[in-house]
């Protein structure tokens, strides 16, 4: 009957494209594994699975960054192998994922980011100032324009221009506006309370981008506007950032050094890695560093996959660790290191 | 009309009917022109940044240029493929039901139904096919993709195929019966390849319809950095590339989502032509 | 053209019963049977989605109930949820699309229909529905980098000349309700032009030439004779239009801002039902955060259906009537 329709040729065409689309089936020795999650270390682990594909050239990690949120919700429900994010797990979430899947999930902290307050504003070519104050105070929406008295007071000699600062935030689950409000929560007492700390709050302003890149992407485009996002996004596409007064009183701008000496001041790192290093004591410590993770289920069905993530987190952890200053991530603390190693076992 | 007394009434009725008759002509000018401009720009923009790496090379780390979309061409055509082997043939024979065997109630509550499957935003579809397949299999996947897909193909395969085969006119019908066949007989050999054209074009504007489609995918076939084998595991598509290459900052990802949305328009709106001319031209055979 | 449905000629001399085996040789029932269930499928996948979004949904509707359509705060971390701003956003930018979309789609579909001579008529026709081809996605691209920054350069004209009303105050951004209005107008002015222009030419030549006959202009045969009776097939295709538009996800989630608050001005950055899920409903953490991103979906779908039916309703009257 098909031939009668759409004639011989083209339903032979037809049959024979189909069979070599279905012909791409896997092949025995692939492994393929999916995770989603963080945006804020996207540029490393991006780099990471291409680099460890090539190496073994059969174990595929498909990593899709949607935000931290995301990798918590899929990495519960079991449609993705494992998720990663900027926020530990609290411990509803963790109950939650025990609930669902009947074992507990692991952390793994993979690198330590800076995140950093990007602005583009024209005819200021210093980084500027900031205190964690004034930071509230702007994503509050009390401080509303450039030129505000507060700003000026840590800009001397600096020509603010009188316009309306427009305030970007992330609009989906982020593990970076935890972070971000995990800081202020810290500086700021009515931050605290009016806001909190989370992946997803309630803004009081601002325009919302999805992922590090949408809100890269509105920062580029958006005269006046400030927002916060992972280093290595605002390094790549050469935007403007500026300091931050850390607990010290000294302004920092986000870099290696900064980022490394807040992990390293960790003295008691707990057995399942989660630890907020947000406006750490130090004279050079950055102020709004934090390590971030992958979530990983204690069990894996799958005995290659498993096997394939086992051999990932050994790679990530020597020769992985390597590649990470280049991108601007800064490595793991060699406390950190061997911990994780010995804690890789707990994998079953 | 001479010896008719000229009242301001008059001239200025031919004044309204003047201003009025040139601004529709501008309605017109202004959507007609979005169109080209819109065309133009793509394909200016678009042709400027396609480059044979787009067509053969796989995605780059994050900063890195030099990728291509080459596996989100083959996971759109492999989508596709897939929603147009469910789709077209429940719907197809679907239409045939109605077609043929139509005129009673059940036939009226499936045209009510199909309408209303029809209407439903292509994000609850995505919803549907994640409650219904991704969450159960717990993965995402190229069949999940294909599936929401398919269930947006089915209610326009109804309605066109209705259509093409009501239009055969009632006398082919008589001829194969008088002839000794039967009922589905005749519906097999005379109606349906009567209804050929019509029907082969109503499914190429169906799959250029679906073609672009991005919003039943974001929660579906989820997006892959690498080639992905077989039906089971997520899978890159070129909507969803320009969809989230076009929001990030990378300049090299901007010049990509132009030049795939330029391929993938070139090819939804050729499907497009080709469709219709063939529908015009028998148009006017049958006249 | 209608086949009346044709009645069941045996292939052999009545009064003779055809027995099993050459009743499923001569396939009858198979096909019948074969389409039935094709037909029934579709009945089924709906009345499945329907039940899915329903049942999905219920933690949600039980927590909040009928509030769910008032309350205005979307609060993940508290846990609160209203639609409000949703429904305000998609409602805002749908109107402001039908405002835009109306008045040029009616008078090119008159232009089409009446003025244009039918060569001109038919290509230029067929250029316009080549519009409505065109992908949502590709829409959103072309907002943010081609209207956006045209909406930029125009905001002070449409400051000056408007900014006395609410509407076009407060700060803009680029990303905005207006931004989301133009884009989605552009999206469905070629619904309206194609049906309405249809819907014109339906009308029987008599009235016009009475009309002008009497001595009327052509606009005013075309405005008070020919529109009011293609009336309700013109109202029908802005209806179709407007279901289309409520559901408008990708071009709308590029360019209205994610701003879940409820705004006077379409300067303001806004939030509709289809952009929130698109955007959320991968990370919703937690039962109640996701069903209520499905109760959404599901106050979209009722909304859409309701519309939808309005419209096939008048656009099935009009060309009933005005066929001939």
């Amino acid at each position: 009957m098909i031939r009668n329709v759409i004639g011989v040729k083209s339903s032979a065409a037809l049959w024979a494209g189909a069979v070599a689309l279905l012909a791409g089936t896997v092949s025995a020795q692939q492994v393929l594994i999916n995770a989603t999650g963080a945006t804020f270390p996207y540029p490393m682990y991006s780099k990471w699975f291409d680099v460890y594909h090539k190496k073994t050239s059969n174990v595929q990690i498909n990593y899709n960054s949607l935000g931290s949120g995301a990798g918590v919700q899929q990495v519960t429900a079991g449609t993705v192998d494992f998720g990663a994010s900027d926020m530990p797990m609290t411990d509803v979430e963790l109950k939650a994922f025990k609930d669902k899947n009947g074992c507990g999930v692991l952390h793994f902290p993979t690198v330590v980011g800076a995140n950093v307050p990007a602005y583009k504003l024209a005819g200021v070519s210093q980084p500027l100032n900031f205190t964690g104050e004034v930071l509230a105070g702007i994503f509050l929406g009390k401080i509303t324009k450039w030129n505000d008295p507060a700003l000026a007071k840590d800009n001397p000699g600096v020509k603010l221009p009188d316009a309306n600062i427009v305030v970007v935030h992330r609009s989906d689950g982020s593990g970076t506006t935890f972070v971000w409000t995990d800081y202020l929560s810290k500086v700021s007492p009515e931050w605290k309370s009016k806001v909190g700390a989370a992946k997803s709050v309630n803004w009081p302003v601002g325009l919302g981008g999805k992922g590090n890149e949408g809100v890269a992407g509105q920062l580029e485009t958006q005269p006046n506007s400030l927002g916060y996002v992972e280093l290595t996004y605002a390094i790549q596409n050469k935007m403007q950032y500026g300091k931050v007064k850390n607990a010290a009183g000294v302004f920092l701008l986000g870099n290696l050094a900064g980022v490394t000496s807040a992990a390293g001041g960790v003295k008691d790192m707990p057995e399942d890695f989660r630890v907020s290093i947000t406006n750490a004591p130090g004279k050079d410590a950055y102020p709004i560093s934090s390590f971030t993770w992958l979530l990983i289920p204690e069990k894996i069905k799958d005995p290659a996959k498993k096997k394939a993530l086992a051999d990932f987190l050994r790679w990530m952890l020597t020769e992985g660790q390597t590649q990470t200053e280049r991108l601007n991530y800064a490595p793991l603390p060699k406390a950190v290191v061997s911990q994780e190693t010995k804690a890789i076992a707990k994998i079953q | 009309m001479a010896g008719r007394p000229r009242s301001f009434h008059l001239l200025r009725r031919k004044a309204v009917n003047a201003v009025m008759l040139s601004l529709t002509g501008l309605c017109t000018f202004i959507a007609a022109g979005t169109l080209v401009y819109i065309l133009g720009y793509l394909f200016v923009h678009g042709a400027k940044s396609l480059n044979w790496d787009f067509f053969t090379k796989l995605p780059t780390p994050v900063g890195e240029t030099g990728g291509g979309m080459a596996n989100a061409i083959l996971g759109s055509a492999k989508l596709l493929l897939l929603a147009t082997v469910i789709g077209v043939p429940i719907g197809f024979m679907g239409g045939v039901y109605l077609a043929e065997f139509g005129g009673n109630t059940f036939a009226f509550i499936v045209r009510y139904v199909t309408d209303l499957l029809n209407g439903v935003p292509s994000i609850v579809i995505g919803i549907f096919a994640y409650t219904l397949i991704v969450l159960p299999q717990k993965h995402f996947s190229t069949l999940a993709g294909g599936i929401a897909l398919s269930i947006m193909m089915i209610p326009i395969a109804i309605r066109s195929s209705e259509e093409f085969l009501r239009a055969v006119p009632l006398a082919l019908r008589e001829g194969a019966m008088a002839l000794g066949a039967s009922k589905s007989k005749a519906i097999l050999t005379v109606v349906i390849p009567a209804a050929k054209n019509g029907i082969m074009t109503g499914i190429m504007l169906n799959l250029a319809r679906v073609a672009g489609e991005t919003a039943p995918l974001l929660f579906t076939s989820f997006g892959n950095r690498f080639w992905s084998p077989g039906w089971n595991q997520p899978t890159a598509a070129l909507p969803e590339m320009i969809y989230n290459y076009a929001k990030a900052p990378y300049e090299d990802w901007h010049q990509q989502a132009w030049s795939a949305g330029f391929v993938l328009l070139t090819l939804i709106l050729a499907v497009n032509i080709v469709a219709r001319l063939i529908l015009s031209r028998q148009a006017h055979v049958s006249r | 053209m209608n086949a009346p449905t044709t009645t069941a000629i045996e292939a052999r001399p009545s009064g003779r019963a055809q027995s099993f085996r050459q009743r499923l040789r001569a396939g009858d029932d198979l096909t019948y049977l074969v389409t039935l269930i094709a037909a029934s499928s579709i009945v089924a996948i709906t009345g499945l989605l329907v039940y899915e979004l329903y049942i999905n949904s219920a933690a949600s509707r039980h927590q909040f109930g009928w509030a769910f359509l008032t309350t205005s705060t979307w609060d993940p971390v508290a846990g609160q949820f209203g639609a409000l701003p949703f429904i305000y956003g998609t409602v805002v930018t749908s109107a402001l699309a039908l405002f835009i979309g109306i008045p040029l789609g009616v008078g090119a579909a008159i232009f089409l229909a009446e003025l244009a001579p039918p060569k001109i008529s038919s290509g230029l026709t067929f250029l316009i529905e080549l519009l409505a081809a065109v992908p949502s996605v590709i829409f959103g691209v072309l907002g943010i980098f081609i209207l956006i920054p045209i909406l930029r350069t125009f905001e002070e004209p449409i400051r000056k000349t408007l900014g006395w009303t609410p509407l076009f105050q407060g700060p803009f951004y680029g990303v905005s309700m207006l931004a989301a209005g133009v884009v989605l107008a552009v999206m469905i002015i070629p619904f309206i032009i194609s049906i309405s222009r249809e819907v014109i030419l339906a009308v029987p030549n008599d009235q016009r030439e009475a009309a002008l006959a009497l001595g009327a202009t052509r606009w005013e045969s075309t405005w008070d004779v020919v529109i009011p009776f293609a009336y309700k097939g013109i109202t029908g295709s802005i209806f179709l239009a407007l279901a289309r538009s409520l559901g408008e996800t990708m071009a709308v989630t590029m360019v209205i801002g994610n701003d879940p608050k409820i705004h006077a001005s379409l300067f303001a950055p806004g939030y509709s039902i289809a952009a929130v899920i698109a955007n959320e409903f991968t990370e919703a953490t937690g039962d109640l955060y996701t069903s209520a991103l499905i109760e959404l979906g599901l106050v979209l779908f009722a909304l859409t259906i309701v519309i939808n039916g309005a419209a096939r309703i008048l656009v099935a009257s009009t060309s009933q009537k005005g066929g001939s």
